[in-house]
């Protein structure tokens, strides 16, 4: 099959591309990338599927590191299908599945099912992470081999952090065995038990127990100083306060190979947003002060933080219309995270090549595959977006199958207007409902 | 006038809002007085005790403050509801709004639950006390209980004594004394004082002995809070004893601060631990006149919150 | 008013005045002292606030601030005396009996109003009437005295859009 996306302005931060320019797409990769306006169609343009992309963006289609897909064990919340739907809704080609599905991803049947299902029902790649310890307790490590062998790209224990650190010891060196990085998320458990939102002056106002920030900062500390000690390959799962950046800042300058990640919802929320007991604002980490939102994106613009993914989180109406304390943690966050990292633009804090890095060619980097990159060879996977468009966020018109988000109600600026996967496109924007009622 | 469906907090209420309160609860105490303790000025309506956290006192109080308003009150509790076969608290709120209750006291171990329910239904809501959050008409029969004897509020010194952390007595005591322009002092181990308490304008004091003799600043009333005894196992005292040692209020102790001063307590009491009995039997206590208060203030609320149309 | 009182009830003897907030507290008190002048004797006061057994509360679209009821002695076997200023439909009577009647027994009550309006809506009548005033039921009657900074006298204002809501719940 033979498209051509003509007259976008086609923006890749691994290249520096950034320039009006058609895409020449064939058996799903990129042949050519042609300077566009010229007027005349050339000879191999003839019969060609053509789109047009006049007036708007076309970047590399985004990578999650961090999705949790539900499946298999939860598929009332989302399955691979309806998170891969609204992944391409949200300009994503690429997603990695989180293991604490039911089973938890911790052995390669699993990882298995995963692919399987993705190849059968996923509208766009899904990259499965493993587990790093059976059942994600903490005890005994995984078969990590096997789990890289089936096609695992990383290994966490997320939901859970890995509490010992001894066992995180074992699990860096021998991850480091077979190249896999190892992510954690950074919570000391005794130091947040029973807490529901940042500790502070919100928590201690609505009387609801806390999660300090000490008990992130004790574990990416302690991460650091064992990654260092290993060597081994060290990723922060979503980062969110500002003593975390500062740890890895420093790390980093000491030379300690680490990536780490923060989520859109910390970089444009904080604990005021949980007021009135909102479960949709409620998260682990959890949403924090505005200090440490100012850290973060600070941590963005000075390259701390090298990626950007969404922690997408499904969960049920009726599990969220609960008392605070008894609804799950998590919100979703596919289709929302392009257009709020792209306020950090508006707001001078990251360039756009900048921004869209963070989504592409960083998650590709770490990931260590050749995605993220509008080049000749490489597979076309590309997202076409419409920068000026504003639209409101309407939970109702999510295409994952839950509704959790604290955004509902915000104007964002900019629209995928169509995602396509090797050059297939699996997500085309129809107007919505309220589109439809306002025209 | 409570232009208000429901009372989920005393952060929400205005001072005069809280004044009116106070003022309706007095004609209440008189009614309760009297050999009738009934008036006919709520027949016909139903009250819910819906009671998930269990208690005999606020759900007593609220039950005989409905019964001689003369409205219907059931007492749902959770041992005996639908919530331990999982119905969520939504939905048993929802089922009791559609057998046409009128208002809903709730109790919960959880912070936020009175605030889900109120926005979720039509009745109006009483927050019995939810988690550590708030337990607001305590605070007005405290305020209440105070100024019957002090005449005023304003400019009152009180120390509140005790657990500050895990209280929601003591959140709803502070946030009440200071919108009515009491000083309020937190007197506790630093382990029991919150952090974040900046906003809350009042003063911390780890010396309980200081607190009470500090000369030209003696404390009009002491507010004694209940120590939960789980505390100890958690780690946020290393006993009992030590605890009643530095923080107990003890006659020795009672006599550093003015013959005048009150000594209250929410109730129910661990004598001998945050108070001896001696104190709490003394001649400054006025703890069962909290409890008395209780239910004219409670009476004065349901009045207050279920008469008059709802628009 | 106060010679009648006496004279009817043969005496002072277990008499009790009680005026019903807001409108008979003035008067009763101005009449236990025309009978202490006439009698030399004090006849017991007492005051009774009769909100809480009104039975338009639930009509109203706030709930009315309530007063204090102030007797200060046991009303049982006694004769009362209660006084308000106008009386109109009944129903302010009727809650006041039903108030007093939580209160104690008393051996006999009485109703003294220093205007009667007519417009009845209930069973009851008073014994005492200082004048008695027709009145179409979309006017309002103001009762209006020295205690209170003006000067004594009753006003009937013609119907007005404002009065004629309050029409339906008044007393």
């Amino acid at each position: 099959m033979k498209i051509i996306i003509q007259g976008g302005r086609v923006l890749d931060p691994a290249t520096g591309l950034n320039e009006p320019a058609d895409i020449l797409i064939e058996e799903g990769r990129i042949v050519d990338i042609r300077k566009s306006g010229s007027g005349q169609t050339r000879p191999d343009e003839i019969g060609l599927q053509r789109i047009d992309a006049a007036g708007k963006l076309v970047f590399p289609g985004l990578i999650d590191l961090h999705t949790h897909v539900r499946e298999p064990g939860f598929e009332y919340k989302e399955t691979i299908r309806t998170a891969t739907e609204a992944a391409a809704a949200g300009g994503f080609t690429t997603i990695c599945a989180m293991p604490n599905s039911l089973p938890v991803n911790d052995n390669q049947s699993v990882t298995r099912f995963i692919l399987n299902r993705a190849k059968a029902e996923g509208l766009v790649q899904v990259l499965p992470i493993g587990a790093i310890t059976k059942s994600s307790k903490g005890e005994e490590l995984a078969e990590i081999e096997e789990l890289k062998e089936a096609g695992c790209v990383a290994i966490t224990d997320d939901g859970n952090p890995v509490a010992k650190s001894s066992m995180m010891r074992l699990a860096m060196e021998y991850a480091k065995t077979f190249g896999l990085p190892v992510i954690d998320h950074c919570e000391d458990p005794l130091l947040s038990e029973g807490g529901v939102m940042n500790e502070g002056v919100v928590s201690t106002e609505m009387g609801l127990p806390g999660i300090p920030p000490a008990s992130e900062e004790v574990m990416v500390s302690r991460n650091l100083i064992l990654a260092q000690e290993t060597g081994a390959r060290l990723h922060l799962a979503h980062i969110s306060t500002a003593g975390s950046v500062h740890l890895i800042r420093e790390a980093k300058a000491r030379g300690v190979k680490v990536t780490a990640e923060t989520c859109p919802h910390y970089f444009s929320l904080t604990e005021e947003a949980v007021r009135g007991y909102n479960t949709n604002a409620k998260m682990n980490p959890p949403l924090r002060t505005q200090k440490d939102l100012e850290a973060i994106r600070a941590g963005l613009s000075d390259g701390t933080i090298d990626i950007i993914a969404t922690d997408h989180a499904p969960h049920a109406r009726e599990e969220k219309e609960r008392e605070f304390s008894n609804a799950p943690f998590g919100i979703v966050g596919l289709e929302t995270a392009l257009c709020l990292t792209l306020m950090l633009v508006e707001d001078g804090i990251l360039t756009l090549e900048q921004a869209i890095s963070k989504l592409t060619i960083e998650p590709a980097k770490f990931l260590g595959i050749k995605k993220g990159q509008i080049k000749v060879g490489m597979d076309a996977d590309l997202v076409v977006f419409d920068p000026a468009e504003w639209w409101v966020v309407d939970p109702a018109e999510f295409r994952s199958k839950s509704r959790n988000t604290p955004f509902a109600g915000w104007k964002l600026k900019g629209r995928v207007l169509m995602t396509l996967v090797k050059g297939v496109p699996v997500f085309t924007r129809t107007p919505t409902s309220l589109e439809k009622r306002e025209a | 006038m409570l232009k208000r469906k429901d009372l989920l907090a005393i952060t929400e209420l205005a001072p005069d809002e809280i004044t009116t309160i106070l003022d309706t609860a007095v004609s209440f105490k008189e009614v309760m007085a009297r050999d009738i303790k009934k008036v006919p000025t709520l027949r016909g309506k139903t009250v819910i005790n819906l009671f998930v956290e269990p208690s005999t006192r606020t759900r007593t109080s609220f039950e005989l403050a409905a019964k001689r308003l003369s409205a219907d009150l059931v007492n749902v509790s959770t041992s005996t509801s639908s919530l331990t076969k999982g119905e969520s608290l939504l939905d048993m709120a929802k089922n009791l709004e559609a057998m046409r209750a009128d208002l809903i006291v709730l109790r919960h171990p959880v912070a936020g639950a009175p605030h889900l329910l109120a926005r979720a239904l039509q009745c109006g809501i009483i927050n019995a006390g939810d988690g550590a959050h708030e337990h607001p008409s305590q605070a007005l029969l405290d305020l209440f209980t105070i100024r019957e004897r002090k005449k005023t509020l304003s400019g009152l010194r009180v120390l509140l004594v005790g657990d500050i952390l895990h209280s929601r007595v003591a959140r709803s005591d502070l946030h009440a004394l200071r919108k009515m322009g009491a000083e309020v002092t937190l007197v506790g181990p630093a382990t029991m004082i919150p952090r974040g308490i900046e906003p809350w304008d009042v003063q911390v004091a780890y010396n309980f002995d200081e607190a009470l003799g500090k000369e030209n600043q003696k404390p009009d009333v002491i507010i004694m809070l209940r120590l939960q005894l789980e505390r100890q196992e958690k780690g946020f005292i290393p006993s009992l004893r030590e605890y009643s040692r530095l923080y107990g209020l003890t006659m020795a102790r009672l006599r550093r601060a003015s013959p005048d001063v009150l000594v209250m307590h929410p109730g129910p009491i661990n004598r001998g631990i945050e108070i001896s009995p001696d104190v709490a039997d003394g001649l400054s206590s006025v703890i069962l006149d909290q409890v008395t208060n209780g239910v004219a203030v409670r009476m004065a609320l349901l009045y207050l919150l279920m008469g008059g149309k709802t628009e | 008013m106060a010679h009648e009182i006496v004279e009817r009830n043969k005496g002072t003897d277990d008499l009790i005045l009680i005026g019903i907030r807001t409108g008979g507290v003035h008067l009763v008190h101005r009449l236990a002292n025309k009978i202490k002048e006439i009698e030399k004797v004090s006849v017991p006061i007492g005051e009774l606030d009769i909100t809480l057994y009104r039975d338009d509360l639930m009509l109203k679209k706030e709930q009315p601030v309530l007063k204090k009821t102030v007797i200060a002695f046991d009303i049982s076997d006694k004769k009362i005396i209660l006084v308000d200023d106008v009386l109109y439909t009944g129903r302010t009577i009727r809650a006041a009996l039903d108030g007093l009647m939580d209160l104690g027994r008393p051996r006999m009550i009485q109703v003294a109003v220093l205007i009667d309006r007519g417009h009845r809506e209930l069973p009851i009548r008073a014994e005492y009437v200082g004048k008695n005033l027709p009145t179409t039921s979309d006017e309002v009657i103001k009762v209006l005295l020295e205690e209170e900074g003006e000067e004594d006298r009753v006003v009937i204002y013609p119907p007005s859009p404002a009065s004629q809501e309050g029409q339906r719940v008044k007393t």
